[in-house]
C-alpha cells in the first residue's frame, strides 16, 4: 500500500445547521405537490389513501344529491371537505418529505451547475482543452483542474495528484490528498483543488452522478416500495379490504333490526377505521429515511439499503481513523541492554528532527518531556520515509540513524556489517503485545533500542461499542497491524473481534462466513480491492474519497469519507423501521376510540337503548361523526414531525425498545383519539354545530 | 370452585400428556406403525416438503368427504340399515360431509334417526378420531417448518400417531364415564314405564323407549377431539349423555385438554418452552375473562323474572344438576375450542352470556381446535412479530427468519377470509329473506345467523338453535365457510412455515425481538383482541348487545324475545 498523506483526522460529522421541518419555500412545494398527487393514477400506488378519495367522491354525489333535491347538506359537504382534507394532509406529508430531499440534494449539487469545465478534446492526455460547460459533460470525458479550479464533475484522477477542499460537500474544511492510481482517487464535483494540476476522467453522465440518483429516489417517478415497505402496504391493504367488509355488510344487518343507516355516516366510519395515519405517512416515512441519510452526508443508492441498514448484526471497521485517531504517538523509548533511554531518545529525537510526520513530531515531544533536545546538525541530509525502505532517518558526517520497521532496520544493520542483538525480537514483541507499533532504531551499526509507537483509541469509543452491544451488533476491527498489536487495541476499544494483516480476500472471507450463519454485515471502504468485498457486504458504504470501482460496488457513499458513519447509518435504518411500525401501531390502536365515538352515533336516532355505549357523552350523533373523522384527519398533519424525523433510536435492548414503544405509541393510541375527539366534540358544540 | 378445580385439572393432566406428545412427534417411526402403513402402501418414512404435505393434506380429505357425501346419499341402500332410513337430501349430504370431514359436527339433519348404522359407524365415528388426528399432523408441519425444517414430516405417518394417541385416551375417558352411568352396551333400546301416562296427540302413552348404545365411548372422543357431536340430540345435556356432577367436571376437563397440552407440547418441539408458556398465559387470559364473564351473567335472573322475589340466576335452558356456574363454564369453553357439546342450551343464556361463546368463535384460537387453534394463533403470532419487529429496530423475524412480503400476504389472506365469510353470509341471509327461514326476526334473529356462521368458520358446531337451518340455502353455505375455513387456514400458515423454514436462521440477540416475554404476550394479546373482535364489533352491537341494552331497559322489557 503507498504511503498515504496525513490525512485529516476526521471529525465529527459537520453538523448542517438545523433546518426547521417546515421550511417556507417547502412547505410551498408540498402545498403544490399534495394537489398534484390527487391524480387518480398516483393514488393508486397507495389503496388506503385511494379509498378515501373514492369515499370523498361518493359522499361528494350525495351532498349534491341532496343539494339538488333540496334536502339538507350541511353535514354531507362537511364530510366531503374532511376527507378530501384527510388525502390532502397524506399528500402533503409525502411532498413535504420529497422537498426536503431535493433541497439537500440540491445544495449539494448547487455547487456543481454552470462551473466551466477544461475539456481535452479527444479524450487524451495529449488533446487540447476547450471550455465547456460542466452540464454538457459526458462519461469518459477528461477535464483538467488546476489550482483553486472547481472540480466539474464527479470523476477519477488518472494523472496528478492535489490537495483538495471538499468543504462545499463535506463541510469538512481541512484539505485532502487525491492521487492517481491510489485508492485515493475520486474527486467529486463541486470541489475545489488547491494545489497542483490534475486530470480527471469524468465518470458519470450529466443527469447521473450518484447525487442526480438519489434525488431520483426521493421524487415519486423511480422511486420504488423497499421489501418491507411493500409487505406493510399489503398488510394495510388487507385491513382496508377487512373494514370494507365491515361497513359493507353493516346496513343490510341493520336494516334487518329495522335501522337505516346514512351512507354518508358510512363513509365515514369506513375513512375512521382503516389505517390512514399509517397509510398517509408511510411513503414519508421511507423518504424521510432518505433524507436523513442525505442529511448525514450519506447518498443511498436505494431505499432497500437504507432499511437494510438497520438489520445489520456485524459492522466491520477499519482500525485507522475509527477506532483510533489516525495518528499513531510515541510513549515510550525502550532501549536495549547496554543503552540507556537518554541515548535511545537522543537519536530517536535526533532523526526525527525534520520528520513532518505526526509519528515524527510525537518522538521529538516525547524526547523534550523527558528534558532531551538535540539540535540538527548542520550537514544533515534528512532521509523521508518511503514504502520501499520503510524507514526515515538521518545521515550527518559519522552520524547514521535510522528508524523504521523490525524487519527493514534488521536488514539494514546485517548490510552494514552489525549484529542483531537476541533481546530485540523480546523487546518488539513486548511492544506489540501493548498494542503499541516498535519503531526499531539504528545508529551505525549498533540496534539501540525500539521506540513503541501506540494507537490512540477514540475517546468514547468503547462506550458506543458497548451500545452497539447491546442493540446486538458486532463490531470487528480490521487492521493492517500484527496479530499481537490488534489483539491489544482491540482488547482496548472493546470491540468484539479482530482482523489482523487484513487483506481484501480476508474481508472478502470473512463476510461470506458470516453471511452463512445468517447475519448481515455492514463495511466501509474506500480501495479498487474493497469493491467485491463491498458489494458483498448487506451494506457497503464507500467513501466519497475512494475509487470509483469502490463507488459502483457499494450501496451508499459517504460524502464526508469519515469511518465512523457506519454506525450513524445503522441507526438511520433502524429508526426508519421503527417510525413504520411505532406509527402502524398507533394507526391500529386508535380504531378503538373510533368505534365508541360512531357505533352509538351510527344507530343512535333508531336504536336510542343504545345510548349506553356513548361512553364519551358526545354532544349529538353528527358532532360524533364529525369530531372522529376531524380527529382522523388532523393526526395526519400531527404526526409529520415523527414521520420525517423518525422515531429516536436510543441503544438499547430490543426489549425495552418494545416496551416504550408500546407505551407510547401502543396505550398512547388507544388513549389520545378518546381525549382527542371529546376535545373536538366540546369544541364543535361551542361552535354550534 | 367447579371452576377452578376445571382448569386446575386439565392444566395438570395437560403437562405430562403435552410432554408425551412432544416425544411421540419427535420419535422416528415406531416399527409398528411404520409396518401398518406399509400395508396402505405408504412409505412412513418419506420425508415430505410443505407442498407435499399440504397435497396430502387436501387430497386425502377430499377423497374421505368424497365418500362421506356419497355414504349419506345412498345410505337408504347400504347394508347395516335395519330401520331403512332414507338417502340424505343431497345438500344435507354436503353439507353433513363438510361438516364432519372439518372437525365440526354442525348439524342441520334432526338426530339419531336420520343416520343409519354405517353412516353412523363410518362416516361419524371414524371421521371424529381422524379429524383431530389431521388437525394434530398439520400443527407439528407448521412446528417443524418454523424449527426450520424444509421436510415437515410424513402426513400420513402423523396421522397415524395422533389416532393412535386418541383412541387409548377416549378408551380411558369412557371408563371413567361408564362408572357414571353412561350406557356401554351394544344392547337394544330399553323400554320403560311411565309413572303417570300422558296423552300426545289424543293418543295414551304409557311407555317411553330409551335409545341407548356405546354411548361413553361416543362421548368420550366427541370431548378429546374437540368434536362436540353427541349421541343424543341435545347432547350432554341428557342424563344418559352426562349423568353426574363428576361426569360433567370429566367432560369439562377434556373439552380442554387435548388444546392446552398441544401447546405445552409445541413450546417444547420448539425447544422453546418460554415461547410456550407466553401462548398459554395469552390463551388462559382470554379463557379466563370468557368464563367469568359467562358466569356472571348466567348468575343475573333471566330478564323475564326480573323483579321476582325468587329470582336467581338464569336457569332457563339448563340443566338443575349442574347449576348456572357449571353451564356457563360449559357454554364458555366449549366455544373457546372448537369443541361444540352443550349442556345447557346456549340460545338461552342471557344475551351477554350469549355474547361469550360468539366471542370465543371469533377468536377461534382460546386453546382452539385440536392443533388447528394453535395455527390460527401462529398467524397472529406472525401478524404481532411484523409490528413488533419493526418498533424494535429490525426487519421483522420469528425464531431468526424473516417475515417477508409473501408470508404476509399468505397471513392477510387469512385473516381476511374471517369477515369475507362470516360478516359477508351473515348479510346476504338478512338481507335475502325469501330464502332463509329465521325463527326470530330482531336482535335475537340477527344473532341467530351470524352465530351460525360464526360457528360454521371456528368449526365449532354449537348451534344458537331456533334456526331452520336445513334448507338448501344454510346447507350450502355452511358447507362452504366449514371447509374454506377448516382447510386455508391450515395450509396457509404452514406455506408460510414452509417458506419461513427456507430462510437462512439469523442468530438471536439482544437485538433481536424476544417473542416469549410478558410484553410480547401482551401485545400479541391486544392485536388478536383488536384485528378479531372490532371487526364484529358492530354486528354485535346490533346482535346481542342491543338485546341486553333491550331487556335491561324499563321501557323495553321483554320487547323482542
Amino acid at each position: 500500500m503507498t504511503a498515504l498523506p496525513n490525512l485529516p483526522a476526521p471529525n465529527p460529522a459537520p453538523t448542517p445547521a438545523k433546518k426547521s421541518l417546515f421550511a417556507p419555500e417547502q412547505v410551498r412545494n408540498a402545498l403544490r405537490s399534495s394537489v398534484t398527487k390527487l391524480n387518480p393514477r398516483s393514488m393508486a400506488r397507495n389503496p388506503v389513501m385511494f379509498v378515501v378519495l373514492v369515499g370523498s367522491a361518493l359522499t361528494l354525489y350525495l351532498t349534491l344529491a341532496n343539494i339538488a333535491t333540496g334536502k339538507s347538506w350541511g353535514y354531507e359537504a362537511a364530510i366531503t371537505v374532511l376527507l378530501l382534507l384527510t388525502v390532502l394532509f397524506a399528500n402533503f406529508a409525502e411532498g413535504l418529505a420529497e422537498a426536503r430531499g431535493k433541497a439537500q440534494a440540491a445544495s449539494l449539487r448547487a455547487a456543481r451547475e454552470d462551473t466551466p469545465a477544461r475539456r481535452l478534446i479527444g479524450g487524451t492526455l495529449t488533446g487540447t482543452e476547450e471550455t465547456v460547460p460542466s452540464t454538457r459533460l459526458t462519461r469518459g470525458d477528461l477535464i483538467v483542474i488546476e489550482a483553486g479550479e472547481i472540480v466539474a464533475g464527479d470523476g477519477e484522477i488518472i494523472e496528478g495528484l492535489a490537495s483538495v477542499d471538499e468543504s462545499a460537500i463535506t463541510g469538512e474544511s481541512a484539505p485532502v490528498i487525491r492521487e492517481a492510481g491510489t485508492d485515493h482517487s475520486g474527486v467529486t464535483g463541486g470541489t475545489r483543488v488547491l494545489s497542483d494540476r490534475i486530470v480527471v476522467r469524468v465518470t458519470s453522465q450529466p443527469g447521473e452522478s450518484f447525487l442526480d440518483r438519489m434525488i431520483a429516489l426521493v421524487e415519486g417517478a423511480s422511486r420504488q416500495k423497499t421489501p418491507n415497505e411493500l409487505a406493510l402496504s399489503i398488510l394495510l391493504a388487507a385491513l382496508t379490504l377487512i373494514f370494507l367488509l365491515v361497513v359493507a355488510t353493516l346496513p343490510l344487518m341493520a336494516r334487518f333490526v329495522g335501522v337505516e343507516v346514512n351512507v354518508v355516516t358510512l363513509v365515514a366510519l369506513l375513512v375512521c377505521l382503516i389505517p390512514t395515519t399509517i397509510g398517509g405517512l408511510l411513503p414519508a416515512i421511507g423518504i424521510a429515511g432518505m433524507d436523513r441519510a442525505l442529511q448525514a452526508n450519506v447518498i443511498a443508492k436505494s431505499g432497500k439499503a437504507v432499511e437494510v441498514a438497520g438489520d445489520i448484526d456485524i459492522l466491520l471497521l477499519d482500525k485507522t481513523g475509527t477506532i483510533t485517531i489516525g495518528d499513531r504517538q510515541a510513549t515510550r523509548f525502550a532501549p536495549l541492554p547496554g543503552v540507556t533511554e537518554a541515548e535511545l531518545a537522543h537519536a530517536a529525537a535526533l532523526s526525527s528532527l525534520s520528520d513532518p510526520t505526526p509519528e515524527g513530531k510525537s518522538i521529538v515531544a516525547l524526547a523534550a518531556a523527558q528534558g532531551i533536545k538535540p539540535t540538527a546538525p548542520n550537514n544533515a541530509d534528512w532521509i523521508e520515509f518511503s514504502a520501499q525502505t520503510r524507514m526515515s532517518g538521518v545521515d550527518a558526517g559519522e552520524i547514521s540513524i535510522r528508524k523504521g520497521a523490525g524487519s527493514a532496520v534488521s536488514r539494514l544493520t546485517t548490510e552494514r556489517g552489525g549484529r542483531i542483538p537476541p533481546e530485540l525480537q523480546a523487546t518488539v514483541d513486548e511492544v506489540s503485545r501493548g498494542g503499541g507499533t516498535p519503531l526499531v532504531v539504528l545508529s551505525g551499526t549498533h540496534i539501540l533500542g525500539v521506540v513503541a509507537l501506540s494507537d490512540i483509541v477514540k475517546p468514547g469509543m468503547r462506550e458506543r461499542f458497548e451500545q452497539l452491544r447491546r442493540m446486538g451488533l458486532r463490531t470487528v476491527m480490521i487492521t493492517g497491524d500484527n496479530p499481537l498489536t490488534a489483539e491489544a487495541i482491540a482488547r482496548e476499544a472493546g470491540v468484539d473481534g479482530f482482523l489482523a494483516e487484513a487483506t481484501p480476500e480476508d474481508k472478502m472471507r470473512m463476510i461470506k462466513e458470516e453471511q452463512a450463519a445468517g447475519k448481515l454485515v455492514a463495511m466501509m471502504g474506500d480501495g479498487t480491492n474493497d469493491a467485491p468485498a463491498l458489494a458483498q457486504a448487506d451494506v457497503g458504504l464507500a467513501m466519497q474519497s475512494g475509487t470509483q470501482a469502490a463507488k459502483e460496488a457499494a450501496n451508499m457513499i459517504d460524502l464526508d469519507s469519515d469511518p465512523t458513519k457506519l454506525i450513524e447509518v445503522v441507526e438511520i435504518g433502524k429508526g426508519l423501521l421503527m417510525t413504520r411500525g411505532a406509527l402502524t401501531t398507533f394507526s391500529i390502536a386508535n380504531d378503538v376510540a373510533k368505534y365508541f365515538a360512531i357505533l352509538p352515533a351510527l344507530f343512535a336516532a333508531q336504536l336510542p337503548v343504545l345510548a349506553p355505549l356513548n361512553v364519551m357523552r358526545l354532544n349529538s350523533p353528527e358532532s360524533a361523526i364529525l369530531s372522529a373523522v376531524i380527529f382522523n384527519a388532523l393526526v395526519i398533519p400531527a404526526l409529520i414531525p415523527i414521520a420525517l424525523r423518525g422515531v429516536r433510536y436510543t441503544p438499547g435492548s430490543a426489549d425495552a425498545l418494545l416496551t416504550r414503544n408500546l407505551l407510547v405509541y401502543g396505550l398512547g393510541g388507544i388513549v389520545i383519539p378518546f381525549i382527542g375527539i371529546k376535545l373536538i366534540d366540546l369544541l364543535l358544540g361551542v361552535i354550534g354545530v | 370452585m367447579d371452576i377452578f378445580l376445571t382448569y386446575a385439572l386439565a392444566f395438570a393432566l395437560a403437562l405430562p400428556l403435552g410432554i408425551l406428545i412432544a416425544r411421540l412427534f419427535s420419535a422416528p417411526a415406531s416399527r409398528f406403525t411404520s409396518g401398518l402403513l406399509r400395508l396402505t402402501g405408504v412409505d412412513a418414512t418419506r420425508p415430505m416438503n410443505w407442498r407435499q404435505y399440504g397435497a396430502a393434506l387436501l387430497g386425502t380429505n377430499v377423497l374421505i368427504g368424497v365418500a362421506a357425501f356419497l355414504l349419506y346419499s345412498l345410505q337408504g341402500g347400504l347394508p347395516l340399515n335395519p330401520d331403512g332410513i332414507p338417502n340424505l337430501r343431497w345438500d344435507t349430504a354436503l353439507h353433513t360431509a363438510a361438516s364432519f370431514i372439518t372437525n365440526t359436527n354442525q348439524q342441520h339433519y334432526s338426530g339419531q334417526n336420520s343416520l343409519s348404522y354405517l353412516s353412523q359407524l363410518v362416516g361419524i365415528t371414524a371421521l371424529q378420531f381422524i379429524t383431530p388426528a389431521v388437525g394434530m399432523a398439520a400443527l407439528f408441519a407448521v412446528l417443524r417448518g418454523l424449527r426450520g425444517e424444509t421436510n415437515v414430516g410424513n402426513y400420513f405417518l402423523d396421522v397415524t400417531r395422533a389416532i393412535g394417541l386418541l383412541i387409548p385416551a377416549s378408551f380411558v375417558l369412557a371408563l371413567l364415564l361408564t362408572s357414571q352411568g353412561v350406557p356401554s352396551t351394544f344392547s337394544g333400546a330399553k323400554t320403560a314405564t311411565l309413572i303417570e301416562a300422558q296423552t300426545v296427540e289424543g293418543q295414551a302413552v304409557t311407555t317411553q323407549t330409551i335409545p341407548v348404545g356405546p354411548v361413553a365411548a361416543m362421548v368420550a372422543i366427541k370431548q378429546l377431539g374437540t368434536n362436540g357431536g353427541g349421541w343424543y340430540g341435545p347432547n350432554s345435556a341428557v342424563p344418559l349423555e352426562n349423568p353426574t356432577p363428576l361426569s360433567n367436571l370429566f367432560q369439562s376437563v377434556s373439552i380442554i385438554l387435548f388444546p392446552v397440552a398441544l401447546v405445552c407440547a409445541a413450546g417444547l418441539f420448539l425447544r422453546r418452552r418460554r415461547f410456550g408458556v407466553a401462548l398459554i398465559a395469552v390463551m388462559s387470559v382470554m379463557s379466563a375473562a370468557l368464563t367469568l364473564g359467562a358466569v356472571l351473567s348466567e348468575r343475573q335472573p333471566n330478564a323475564a323474572l326480573s323483579g321476582l322475589a325468587a329470582a336467581s340466576g338464569n336457569m332457563e335452558g339448563k340443566e338443575v344438576r349442574f347449576g348456572t356456574d357449571a353451564t356457563a363454564l360449559w357454554g364458555a369453553i366449549t366455544t373457546q375450542t372448537s369443541n361444540g357439546s352443550v349442556n345447557g342450551m346456549l340460545d338461552s343464556f342471557n344475551p351477554l352470556g350469549g355474547l361469550v361463546p360468539q366471542l370465543g368463535m371469533f377468536l377461534n384460537d382460546v386453546y382452539g381446535g385440536i392443533g388447528v387453534g394453535l395455527i390460527n394463533m401462529l398467524v397472529f403470532v406472525i401478524l404481532t412479530v411484523f409490528i413488533a419487529g419493526l418498533m424494535v429496530g429490525r426487519t421483522p423475524e420469528l425464531f431468526g427468519r424473516k417475515i417477508e412480503t409473501r408470508e404476509i400476504k399468505i397471513a392477510s389472506l387469512v385473516i381476511l377470509l374471517q369477515p369475507l365469510l362470516v360478516l359477508g353470509f351473515t348479510a346476504a341471509t338478512v338481507a335475502l329473506p325469501s330464502i332463509t327461514a329465521n325463527s326470530n326476526p330482531g336482535f335475537h334473529g340477527l344473532s341467530q345467523v351470524l352465530y351460525e356462521y360464526n360457528s360454521a368458520y371456528a368449526n365449532n358446531g354449537s348451534g344458537f338453535e331456533g334456526l331452520g337451518d336445513n334448507t338448501p340455502w344454510w346447507n350450502v353455505t355452511c358447507a362452504v365457510v366449514l371447509i374454506l375455513a377448516r382447510f386455508l387456514p391450515i395450509l396457509g400458515p404452514l406455506a408460510i412455515a414452509g417458506y419461513l423454514a427456507q430462510k437462512k436462521a439469523a442468530p438471536e440477540t439482544s437485538g433481536t425481538l424476544r417473542v416469549d416475554t410478558p410484553v410480547f404476550a401482551g401485545m400479541l394479546l391486544s392485536v388478536m383482541l383488536l384485528l378479531q373482535l372490532l371487526n364484529f364489533a358492530p354486528a354485535l352491537v346490533l346482535g346481542p348487545v342491543a338485546e341486553q341494552l333491550t331487556l335491561s331497559s324499563p321501557v323495553n322489557t321483554g320487547a323482542t324475545k
